[in-house]
């Protein structure tokens, strides 16, 4: 079996920069495993510009961003294999695992590719950055026919801007989230007729920069608190009937509107694609539908670690680098660790100090560089998100192991105008910090900084809410 | 001229063909769609009934058992996925006993193997945790099952035409006129003459009946919409749950899938036009809401897809086969509603056995039995799969990442015998497209090699045949002067 | 804040609200106007939103994304953005031109397959590359 330090399931933004991160925290044998022909993934059909601000200062299509990573993946001679499937992980049973890794609990991914058919690998650390997948139809319950000329805003995204192909001239969109808003621009722009976009919720799911430039450049409306009723056509879609919606997202009688149209696109939400990490038995968040993870944004599998969309759907790419080169540094800092103590299974001295009945306590860490970060079993203090905060990532943070700065990302359930994120210890408010609005399209962040927890009692939480004042 | 032409490539048709192609005749199969399995077969509960519904005497009854025990050799034969994962009826109400005495009674009386009623709770509970806590008993069907319909439809027909039975697709039956020596049948492609015909024409059964018969048929489309959910639901039960029926009406059922999703299903609504395959709010509602009656805890934010599907209702009530009176050599399959799929197999067998006696026909020395499907490299043990990569490296590449389905399955979907020639011909026969995602991830590139391998161009390639195309041309040729125009105005005034 | 407005403390005879399209903030930007020049922009959280505000109620621009054909190459299509932003009224312009645009592979990322599209100045160059 073929052996690696390092695995990372997914060449596009968060594998690659995962890649680049953990190459340069020292790590030689790495692996990337990527399903499509080329490295980048969803980047490589999304043509418009808005990525790259934070990263490189400059204002990047898609394409460009990836082809950055992609370069310094070349550059540092990381390893990737293209057109490979992962179809399993799994923890590898034996102990003695081999010379490379010596004492460490291996992980067996399983992967398949049309030059080496049917492959396992055995390594230290995986890195998931599987990416996300977009709700399908079938899960919104739209009634109707089922005819051609419906497709998920990102299909057609692939088909007009990787193929050149347009999948219809009459539009309806259904969902304004992101690539919603963006595929009316780009349909209108390559010649077709966007004739609506509606939007279940009574507010919009997109960042407003994106309601700006690609629905009022184009005179394009927005129905907000609307959907699709019915679908017309048996071959080809002919017409859509939209209708208003009360509160609780039911149609209203006698607010029907009728399109001729032959398309529909769907965008209603992303979900992150984490069926391997289930097979793994990794515990995921049921709001994210993300791996739960701690603040080195490893999962409740030792050694393996997530970041990018299949943790938590990101708004901007930047935000996904950033994370992917934490969770690339983490994963290093779990496979030096590994080395240098190659005895101990994180599990089983858990176990036996729980037989002891004594705590399984770490040294404190010795400089505080972040790289003391990777450990397995110590205590976390969960985070808890309230009151118009509908989760955190990470969920969880190590008082002891934790960096000098944490990063805690998280999204709102509603639109909100001048309200407070706070952050609380117990009763010891933390963060206080006023946002002028905050909606369910834009990620929020909070920086915890590990001196708020020099002295934590035990079974204390984190909470972190919205507040009027 | 042939001996023997089939109206209707579903699966009745196909097991009609497949059990003729033993004999020395030569048939044809005409099918309106591009495809087989497009209508009825298509959409419905994927069910082989044990056979204690119908009343005992009746064609139903007697087919249903008879073709359920066929079962078993079929799927062997024509390798297409069947589980015999037993089924249950529901009676949650200990004052509606005599109900489910009662259908035991009948399935006795219909010779159904293993019949039993269990109100031990916790044997019910080991056999199926999420059942009702409102269970009173449980009438359990151990010969019940499920089977992939496509690929059992599909199976039957490539297995026919193996044997020799001639296929042509798009070729809807305009007129029939009966002829001294047989019939004249007129399509959209021409007019063919036959000795005989099988009627399987599924709704429109009464249609071509009563084209040459003065004894009508009337059959009436009732529509029953489904919920299918994920992979991860497909194990909230391991046999096929049916309520009790009563007052509810007959009540929806929950089941796996051989494919491990969980499907619940069907409502009946009769409708007027028999293409109105659509699924309504209401329908879909009431799907949700009695699949609950039965089973508990459904994670029904699950459900990936819902669909509807027509059965063909004769107001007979009972199947219609047989020669028709009034029109010798013309033979019915007509009103195959439920338990139409169960019963499929013995309605072939039927079928077949009296239309070759009509023609003297002699069986064939060489028939082929067997037929192997697409191979799955998933399915394969290790040796194996490695090796068929190694000869063919497009099975080492997969298309549809939900289900697993590699480029050599899709390949082969279209080259072989009857292939596909659809995104949904390609979804029946591999289950790309089939998964979570409902094709958002491959069906680009499952049209890039529709185009590929049948030499034609993007555009001309569609979900399901007909008008139902996918895309236009070049992005950069669509030119729509009208759409144009509003918004450079707008942005012009900016 | 409103140093390059040369126009301060003119008298405002209008308001206009705009939504700031520079990067995912999205800040709710207010434009005082006075004889249809801007005399003060508010709401702004970077210099970038001023510049923007200002251009916005002026001469506004948009960077122009779309695809291109391409012959001989591995896929029929490269993406293209022009090189700076174009005036939003030369956008249909601009594609009629990007539409009519077929380039042969290879392609280079920044390769410029157009100049000077519809006279704005600005080009259309190649966001990715193709053999």
């Amino acid at each position: 079996m073929r052996k690696a330090e390092l695995v990372i399931i997914g060449g596009g933004p968060a594998g690659m920069a995962a890649a680049v991160s953990a190459r340069q925290n020292g790590i030689e044998n790495i692996v990337i495993l990527e399903r499509d022909h080329v490295l980048g993934g969803i980047l490589n059909q999304c043509i418009h510009n808005g990525f790259g601000l934070h990263t490189f200062q400059e204002e990047l299509t898609g394409p460009e961003y990836a082809d950055r990573y992609e370069q310094k993946v070349k550059e540092l001679e990381i390893e990737y294999q293209l057109e490979t499937m992962v179809t399993d992980i799994s923890e590898g049973t034996d102990q003695k695992a081999s010379d490379l890794l010596p004492g460490v609990r291996c992980i067996h991914v399983s992967a398949v590719n049309r030059t080496y058919g049917f492959f396992q690998i055995e390594t230290k650390a995986v890195i998931l950055a599987m990416g996300c997948r977009e709700r399908p139809r079938g899960a919104l319950n739209i009634p109707g026919y089922r005819p051609a000329g419906i497709y998920s805003a990102g299909t057609a995204q692939r088909l007009i801007n990787v193929m050149g192909y347009m999948p219809g001239k009459r539009v309806v969109i259904l969902g304004s989230g992101d690539i919603g808003l963006i595929m009316a621009r780009r349909m209108t722009l390559e010649g077709a007729k966007v004739l609506a976009v509606a939007e279940l919720m009574p507010y919009s799911g997109g960042l407003k920069r994106n309601i700006v430039q690609c629905l009022e450049d184009y005179d394009i409306p927005l129905l907000l608190s609307h959907t699709v009723v019915n679908i017309r056509g048996k071959e080809r879609v002919e017409g859509i009937t939209l209708a208003k919606v009360d509160e609780k997202g039911r149609p209203l009688p006698g607010t029907q509107i009728e399109y001729e149209c032959d398309t529909l696109l769907l965008s209603c939400g992303l979900l992150p694609e984490n069926e391997l990490s289930k097979t793994a038995g990794v515990a995921l968040q049921q709001i994210t539908g993300g791996p739960a993870v701690n603040d080195r944004l490893e999962t409740s599998i030792p050694g393996m670690f997530a970041c990018g969309n299949v943790l938590h759907v990101h708004d901007l790419v930047d935000y996904v680098s950033e994370e992917a080169s934490l969770a690339g540094k983490y994963a290093a800092c779990y496979i030096q660790k590994a080395k240098e103590e190659p005895v101990e299974d994180g599990t089983k001295a858990k176990e036996r100090a729980a037989e002891d009945g004594t705590e399984a306590k770490e040294e404190p860490a010795k400089d505080g560089t972040e790289l003391e970060a990777a450990v397995t079993d110590d205590t976390e203090l969960q985070i808890q998100p309230e009151n118009g905060v509908r989760y955190t990532v990470p969920c969880s943070i190590s008082p002891d192991k934790m960096a000098d700065q944490v990063v805690v990302r998280f999204r709102v359930g509603g639109v909100y105008q001048d309200r407070y994120i706070s952050v609380y210890l117990g009763e010891q408010r933390l963060l206080h910090a006023k946002r002028r609005i905050l909606t369910p399209g834009k990620m929020e962040q909070v920086i915890l900084k590990k001196s708020f927890f020099q002295s934590v009692k035990p079974d204390e939480a984190i909470r972190i809410d919205l507040e009027e004042e | 001229m042939f001996d023997t032409v089939i109206i209707g490539a579903g699966v009745t048709g196909a097991a009609v063909a497949r059990e003729l192609s033993r004999y020395q005749l030569k048939v044809c199969v005409l099918e309106r769609e591009e495809d087989v399995c497009c209508g009825t077969s298509k959409a419905n509960s994927a069910i082989i009934h044990a056979g204690f519904d119908a009343k005992p005497g009746t064609w139903k009854a007697k087919l249903n058992v008879a073709g359920n025990r066929l079962m078993d050799q079929w799927s062997r034969e024509l390798d297409f996925p069947f589980v015999r994962n037993g089924s249950m009826v529901v009676c949650t109400d200990a004052g509606k006993m005599e109900r489910l005495e009662a259908l035991y009674q009948q399935g006795l009386a219909n010779q159904v193997p293993g019949l039993e009623i269990i109100t031990d709770k916790k044997r019910l509970r080991e056999m199926e945790p999420n059942l009702s806590d409102q269970t009173a008993a449980v009438l359990w069907a151990p010969t019940g099952g499920i089977v992939c319909p496509f690929l059992y439809n599909i199976a039957a027909a490539e297995n026919a035409a193996k044997n020799g039975v001639e296929f042509r697709f798009r070729s809807e039956v305009t007129g029939i006129i009966k002829k001294e020596w047989g019939y004249e049948i007129a399509t959209k492609e021409g007019l063919i003459t036959t000795r005989t015909v099988v009627n399987a024409a599924g709704l429109y059964a009464d249609v071509l009946h009563n084209m040459v018969s003065e004894r009508k048929l009337q059959i009436t489309p009732r529509r029953g919409s489904y919920c299918l959910l994920d992979k991860t639901a497909g194990t909230h039960v391991n046999s096929t749950i049916f309520m009790l029926p009563g007052e509810y009406g007959k009540g929806v059922l929950v089941t796996p899938t051989v494919h491990g999703n969980l499907l619940m299903g069907p409502t009946a609504v009769d409708v007027k036009d028999k293409e109105a395959i659509n699924t309504t709010a209401e329908e879909l509602a009431e799907v949700l809401e009695k699949s609950s009656m039965a089973v508990k805890d459904i994670p029904k934010r699950q459900v990936i897809t819902s669909f509807a599907g027509l059965r063909a209702h004769e107001v007979g009530r009972d199947f219609v086969l047989g020669e028709a009176e009034d029109a010798k050599g013309f033979w019915d399959c007509a009103g195959i509603e439920s338990p139409g799929l169960s019963a499929s197999a013995a309605i072939g067998c039927l079928m077949a056995g009296w239309v070759a006696d009509s023609l003297h026909a002699k069986k064939k020395e060489h028939f082929h039995s067997k037929r192997r499907g697409i191979v799955h490299p998933f399915e394969l043990p290790e040796e194996q799969r490695q090796e068929l990569v190694s000869q063919n490296p497009a099975y080492g590449v997969i298309v549809c990442r939900c289900e697993m389905v590699t480029e050599g399955e899709i390949r082969e979907a279209i080259r072989r015998p009857l292939g596909a020639r659809s995104l949904d011909g390609i979804k029946r026969r591999t289950r790309a497209g089939m998964g979570r995602c409902q094709a958002g991830f491959c069906s680009p590139r499952v049209m890039e090699l529709l185009a590929e391998e049948l030499g034609i161009e993007l555009t001309q390639v569609t979900k399901s045949g007909g008008k139902s195309m996918l895309v236009y041309s070049d992005a950069a040729q669509v030119h729509l002067p009208e759409a144009n125009l509003k918004w450079a105005d707008v942005l012009n005034e900016g | 804040m409103a140093e390059q407005l040369e126009n301060h403390g003119k008298s405002v005879e209008e308001k206009r609200e705009l939504t700031c399209i520079g990067c995912p903030l999205g800040c709710p930007l207010t434009v005082e106007l006075s004889g249809g020049t801007p005399v003060r922009v508010m709401g702004n959280t970077c210099k970038k939103g001023e510049e923007y505000a200002i251009k916005e109620v002026t001469n506004p621009e948009r960077i122009l994304t779309s695809i291109v054909r391409v012959t001989g190459g591995s896929g029929a299509v490269i993406s293209v953005k022009t090189t700076a932003g174009v005036p939003k009224g030369c956008i249909p312009q601009c594609m009629k031109e990007i539409h009519a645009c077929t380039v042969k592979a290879p392609v280079r990322i920044g390769d410029i397959l157009i100049k000077n599209i519809a006279g704005t100045s600005a080009d259309v160059a190649a966001t990715r590359a193709m053999e």
